[in-house]
This record gives structure tokens, sequence and C-alpha cells, in this order.
């Protein structure tokens, strides 16, 4: 057998109460593409970032082709011919797209020179990109050709991809792995993280699986079918949310022709946005982020305040309304962003169940908070909604991405709404826990609530909108039933492939 | 009244004085927000500056060593700064509000024998024919050398910021320090040296007003020019030649409203005096209308945090 490119020998790191990875080995031959798989939390970015010399282990051994390798940071592990693409990017949104790419590099050439480099490598992957555009002015699959670029600029012998689809339009998918494809055919490796088994079993030669820092097995992801990779990940069989069939009632939620700029610098304006849910549907909006999601859920929220009959709950004009007058309504929200947005970060769970809850379960009377009660619906919540915490009196900000999450929902589930708006509401969520929160909402529209859910994990739109619609440059599609839906209708309503073409190397 | 007294060459040659101790201190500034780091310890770095270049430079009789010892002396307190938001990840508001009292007090024991002193002075620049020009001899080549090397400053911050690579480095720690983490820069590195060259801007920014434009010690004498720095480092937003002429601004109201006064203009003293906090900062506002904005990450706290 040859020598592989890299091997990982008993790497461990441990973190004080948590072993983020113990004893993991596994080896990552010359033009392959291996897999990275498991839940969150299972320690796959703490070991690239081990890799990539961002972390040190406490033990184990690293080999890049047979000499031992232990890049103290990650500008030798670029030398080295490591290159990383992360998951939540690296760039800095008032730079250009040039600048962005020379802080990438060890001794990038003058300005003029990298950007006409830039233009070439561009070109040849099919990933046009204008070197001297703000990149706080580009969407999201614009940015990851940044940072792909960046990547291969430097002539990478392996590349570290973590979750680099979660935020492309399937089209713009499609183009990636022909990208990939061709740098394997160049003999490069790459380390592919994901937990979307189903592109892995497309692109990848090899897979290994995580589980709780912990090497649990490897497969060869064409052979293995994904509900075996999924139990490998999850360690016990998997539930499938259930979907009793139900018929819809009257209009809960309406908006028609609604137009507003957006309140952020960097945000997208919804144009002429009309929609409609039915008592007991569940309206599923896809779309990639940044196309307007923010700004619809600050609609639906009263974060936005539009035109009064722009926006109708069961015939009445709310659009004037704050957010607390529609949750006395029954129009509730979850937004994306837990800390901050949903949660105040430093706050108790009381306190937080508190803040959203207040109106429609009575927690205040003139003006003085009813302490014992918030206690006992954050209790209700905790015990409901199986989050893993000692107490309601711990601060959101020491639960796990998950576990506040389900806390986030959760609260809003249990107020009983007429209408629920959750903004990608298993985001970063494990598969476990995902699978009970997409179980919740379909239970809350089977007794008679309208849901939006706004989210960018087609798979989980699929599993539980009864239709769907998706933003493309905030323009709404119409909705169409989810039922017979391809892939390939869905991509064409997310906007195509915002301008990306096949590699032609 | 007598508004003829005013002579126009001078009027020139003073503001650009009296602008200066504002310029310094205002580009040290905008380097340490450029890195992302708010320090509103400008006006205690300016006034230690101004006590230990006076009293150097009355100790040893050169000007020169004077503000050499201002900006070590700006610097060094800076270095409290740094350990206090750098190492031990303090508050960046309260640790700079701190930073001003102690050295506002610190200032004031350390000039406690220095009152009444008069200081060595700095010899002006004079190049034989072209210094005796009319008009634009006094007003472009016949100050002091600190006064050029403000300017020269200027132009060095804009150029380093703009074309090279530690520029380019310095506004990515201050865009975003967790991506420039990421890509293995050290940001924690990065931002106490711009905080240590803030402090030596400072540093002689102060020493410029004790030993050249006015030039004695009293406590206090900074008068809220670091506060004003603060404030145009934003109003231009973050952009060196605007802060050069904001600071310019700023000094030629100063010096027509001193002009005004002596030449006793029916306007009250104190609206005068006001005057040219007012107007620089209402002009900047108008030029602040563009886009640009502060450093992303400015004011914030950075945690490695693995």
């Amino acid at each position: 057998m040859t020598t592989p490119l890299l091997s990982l020998q008993g790497l461990t790191k441990a973190y004080p109460g948590v072993v983020a990875n113990d004893n993991v080995s596994f080896d990552i031959g010359e033009g392959e593409v291996h897999a990275l798989l498991g839940e969150n939390g299972a320690g796959k970015s703490t070991l690239v970032k081990m890799i990539y010399g961002l972390v040190k282990p406490d033990s184990g051994t690293m080999l890049l082709r047979g000499q031992p390798y232990a890049p103290p940071e990650p500008r030798a592990a670029r030398a080295d011919g490591i290159a990383m693409v992360f998951q939540h990017f690296s760039l800095f949104d008032a730079l250009n797209v040039a600048e962005n790419i020379a802080l990438g590099m060890e001794n990038p050439p003058p300005m003029g020179d990298l950007a006409s480099r830039i233009r070439e490598v561009s070109e040849t992957y099919g990933l046009p990109l204008d070197p001297y555009r703000t990149v706080g002015d580009l969407s999201a699959g614009e940015r990851q050709r940044v940072e792909i670029i960046r990547c291969l600029l430097q002539d990478p012998k392996l590349l570290i991809m973590d979750e680099p689809t979660s935020v492309l339009t399937p089209q713009e998918v499609e183009i990636l792995f022909e990208t990939l494809q061709k740098l394997r055919a160049e003999g490069t490796s790459i380390l592919y993280i994901s937990h979307k088994l189903e592109e892995i079993r497309t692109l990848c030669d090899h897979a290994t699986i995580l589980r709780l820092g912990k090497n649990v097995g490897e497969c060869t992801p064409r052979e293995t079918s994904a509900r075996d990779m999924a139990e490998l990940m999850v360690g016990t069989a998997l539930q499938t949310p259930q979907r009793a069939g139900r018929d819809f009632g009257e209009v809960a939620l309406d908006i028609s022709g609604l137009s507003v700029p957006s309140p952020t610098e960097f945000g997208t304006a919804l144009k002429n946005v009309h929609l409609t849910v039915r008592k007991g549907e569940v309206l599923g909006i896809g779309g990639v982020a940044g196309n307007g999601q923010d700004e619809l859920l600050g609609v639906l929220s009263g974060e936005i305040q539009t035109a009064a009959d722009a926006v109708k709950m069961a015939g009445q004009p709310v659009g004037r309304l704050g957010p607390t007058a529609r949750r006395r309504l029954g129009l509730l929200t979850a937004p994306e962003e837990r800390l901050g947005h949903a949660a105040a970060p430093d706050m108790s769970l009381t306190e937080n169940a508190l803040l959203t809850g207040s109106v429609r379960e009575g927690l205040e009377s003139n003006g003085f908070l009813k302490w014992n009660d918030t206690r006992s619906f954050a209790e209700r919540i905790i015990k409901a909604f199986d989050v893993r915490t000692p107490g309601p009196e711990n601060a959101a900000r020491s639960l796990s991405g998950g576990n506040l999450q389900k806390f986030v929902i959760g609260r809003e589930v249990l107020q009983n709404p007429e209408v629920l708006v959750v903004n990608q509401p298993t985001w970063g969520v494990d598969a476990a826990a995902a699978a009970a929160i997409r179980q919740a909402i379909l239970d809350l529209a089977s007794k008679g609530a309208a849901v939006v859910c706004i989210s960018q994990d087609l798979d989980e739109l699929m599993e539980i909108s009864d239709s769907f619609a998706a933003l493309n440059e905030g323009r709404l599609s119409a909705p169409r039933p989810t039922t017979g839906l391809t892939v390939e209708e869905i991509g064409l309503m997310m906007g195509g492939a915002h301008g990306m073409e096949v590699a032609h190397v | 009244m007598d508004l003829t007294e005013i002579n126009p060459v001078l009027l020139v040659a003073s503001l650009m004085v009296a602008a200066t101790p504002l310029l310094l201190a205002a580009i040290g500034e905008l380097v340490v927000e450029k890195s992302g780091v708010l320090n509103l310890g400008v006006e205690g770095m300016m006034i230690v500056g101004a006590i230990s270049g006076f009293a150097v430079s009355v100790e040893t009789g050169s000007p020169w060593l004077g503000f050499v010892a201002a900006a070590v002396g700006g610097a060094l307190l800076s270095l409290l700064f740094v350990v206090l938001t750098q190492v031990a990840l303090a508050n960046q508001v309260a640790s700079g509000l701190a930073l001003t009292l102690f050295g506002l007090g610190l200032s004031a024991l350390l000039g406690q024998s220095y009152v009444g002193i008069k200081p060595p002075s700095m010899a002006e620049l004079n190049i034989p024919g072209i210094s005796d020009l009319p008009v634009i001899g006094p007003i472009l080549f016949g100050h002091d050398p600190i006064l050029y090397l403000g300017i020269a400053l200027t132009a060095a911050v804009w150029a380093v910021l703009k074309f090279t690579r530690a520029g380019l480095i310095l506004r990515a720690v201050g865009e975003n320090h967790d991506a420039a983490h990421a890509l293995g820069y050290k940001v924690v590195r990065i931002r106490c040296l711009a905080i240590l060259f803030g402090g030596a801007c400072a540093g002689l920014g102060g020493a410029y007003i004790s030993l050249i434009r006015v030039p004695q010690w009293t406590e206090g004498m900074t008068a809220g020019v670091g506060w004003i720095a603060l404030a145009l480092v934003v109003f231009a937003s973050w952009k060196p030649w605007r802060v050069l002429l904001g600071a310019y601004l700023f000094g030629g109201v100063t010096v027509v409203q001193l002009n005004l006064q002596a030449a006793g203009v029916a306007i009250p003293v104190e609206y005068l005096a006001m005057s040219p906090y007012l107007i620089t900062i209402l002009v900047l506002v108008i030029l602040s209308a563009d886009k640009s904005r502060a450093p992303a990450s400015l004011g914030r706290i950075f945690h490695a945090s693995h």
C-alpha cells in the first residue's frame, strides 16, 4: 500500500469537562475525497482545527507523507499545503475580494497581479468573481467562492471543507461538486465534513464517522445506505416525524403585496410578497440565507412595521402592531439567531421564558412579575422538550445550541399560538433533537395552528411542510404543494445557480 | 473693534500650530481604532506626555529629548490599557475612562515642581532664502520640526493602511478578529502594538502643547483636546486625510476666535470659545454622511476560544 497523504494516529484533545477527541486515527489517501461524518458536538471541528494548526492535540501524532507533522499555527499548515474552507466564513465584510484573499496567503503578489490571478483561477474552475467587489455585498455562494479560491491559489495538497453546502442552492452544490471532482482528478485530497448523507454518498470515496469524539466506524459511502450511516452517527435508530392527515381551516395569516426596505445595511429588501397560510397548514419557505429571510421574519413578528393591511391575521389587519400586541393575538415567532435575538444570552431560562411568555401566559399583573408562575412555565418547557440543563435558573448562554433551540421553540409552542413563525428551527441541532422539534411543529399544526417555517434545510421542509415557496432576492415564489416537487423545480424556485457555471478545465 | 489687526499670514501659520496637538493625538487614535480597540484614555495619555516631555526637556535642556520622553510616557501609560484590556480582558470603555482620570492625577503629581518654569525652545525650521519668502515662507517653511512630523505621520498612516500588507492585516484585525485569528494572525499582539503607537502619538501631542504651543506647564492644560481627538476620528470616518482636515479646521476656528476676542468683537467670549468645538463637529458630521462605517470589531473584546 502507498503512503497516505495524511495519517492521524491516536489524536486526543480534552477541554475542561469534555473530551472533544478521544484517540482518533484514520488515513487520508492521495487524491481521495474523505468524508468526516458526525453529529454536532461529535468533535469534527476540533479534529480539523488540529490538522490546520489552530489547536494542539494533547496526545497522538500526525504524519504528512510519512513525515511527522505538527503545525504550531495555521501559517505552518498552509506552508505544508493544507488549506481550509471554514464553516462560518472567515471573511472581512468591509474589505474587497482581493484583500480578503491576500490575507489568507503567505506571500501575496502585488494587488494588480493578484487580481488577475484571481480572475484566471476563478474562470478555470467556473467560479466567476470580481476581485474588486466588497465582500459585504456578496451572496453566501459568492462568499464561499472567495474562500475556495483563496485556498486554490495556494495549490493545496489537502483541502479541508467544513460543511460547505449548507448555504448553497442545489444547482450551486452541483457546480461545487464538479469543481471538487476536478480537483480530485488533479491529485488534490479533500477532507469533507458534513452531516448531509446523500451528498457524501455522491461525492466521497471514503468516510470516517465520529460520535462523541470517538472514531466509531469507517465505510465506503457509495456502498452504504444513508440510513446505516445516520444510525452510526447517532448511535440509535432514528425516529422519523409522523404527520397525521389533516384538513386545512380558514386563512389564518395573509400577506399581500408587501414591499419593505431592509433595516440593515447589507440586508435584502422584500419585494411584492404574497402569502396565505390556513389553519392546520405548514408553509415551508426555502431559499439561500440572505435573500430576505430575516426581513420576512421581522415583518411577521412586528419588528418591522408595515402598512396596516399588508399583514392580516384571520382577516384582521396587524401590520401596524408591535410584537407584544401580535403575541396577544396569538402570532408567535422564533427567530433564527438563538443568542441575542431569540434569547438574551446572560439571562436565566426563567427570565427568557418571561420575555416572550408574559402576555399569553399571564406572567405579570399590574407591572409586577409572577416569578413562581414563570419558573413553572420554564420548567414545563424544559420537561416537555427534553432540554438538558440543571435547571431554569441557568443562563441561556450556558446551554448547547441544540438544547437552547429546543427551549426557544418549546417556549413558543407551549403558548398555544394561532400562527407560529419559525426561522431555521433546527439549525445546528443534532438529528435526534431536530426530529423532536419537527414533530412538535407537526403536532401543533394538527391541533389547528398555522405554521410558517423558514429554513435552508430542504430535506426538513420536504418532511414537514404542506406547501413550499422560495425566497430569492427578496421575492417570494408562488407556493406549491410539497408532494410531487422535484429537486430541480425547487432549485429553480430558489433562483437557479446565481451565475455559476460548470468548471471547464 | 479693529479687524484689520488680524494678519492672515500669521493666522494660517498659527492655526497649523494650534491644530498639531489634535492631529497627533487623533492620528494615533485612528490607528488604535482601526485595529478594533476603543481607547478613551487619549486625554490622559496626552497630559502624561505633556508633563514627561516638559520635565525631561527642562532637566536635560533638550526639547528633542523631551519629545522622545513624551512619546515614551504616553506609550507607558497606554501599556496599562494594554494590560487591562488585552491581557485581563477588561471593558475598554471603563478602562479608557480610568486611564484618563489616572493620567490627569499622575500628571498633576509629577508636575508640582514645574509650575512657572519656561522650557527650552525648539529651533524653527529655517531654510535661508525660502523661509523668508513672503506669505509662503511663514506658512510652509517657518515651523518647528514636530509640526512637520505630524503631517508626515498622517501621510505615512494613510499610505501604510492603504498600500501595505501590515496595514491590511491591521484593518483585518479591526474588522473581524475571529476571522483574523482563524487565519493565524496574532490579534492581541497586533492590537498591543497599535495601542502603544496611539499612546506615543498622544504623548507627542500633549508635549507639543506644553513645549511649543503654550509653552509652560499648568495642571490639566490639555483642556479636552484628547476628547476632541476621539470625536474627530469618528467624524472623520477613520480616514487620515479627513483627520488632518478636521484638525486644521479646529485649529483655524480656535485661532480666529482668539483673534476676534483680541479685536474686541461684540460677541460674548463664551460663544467664541465654544465655536471651534461646534463648527468642527458640525462640518465633520456633514462629511461623515457617506456610508463608511466603524471597524466592525471596534470595542469588542477578543477572546481566543481555542
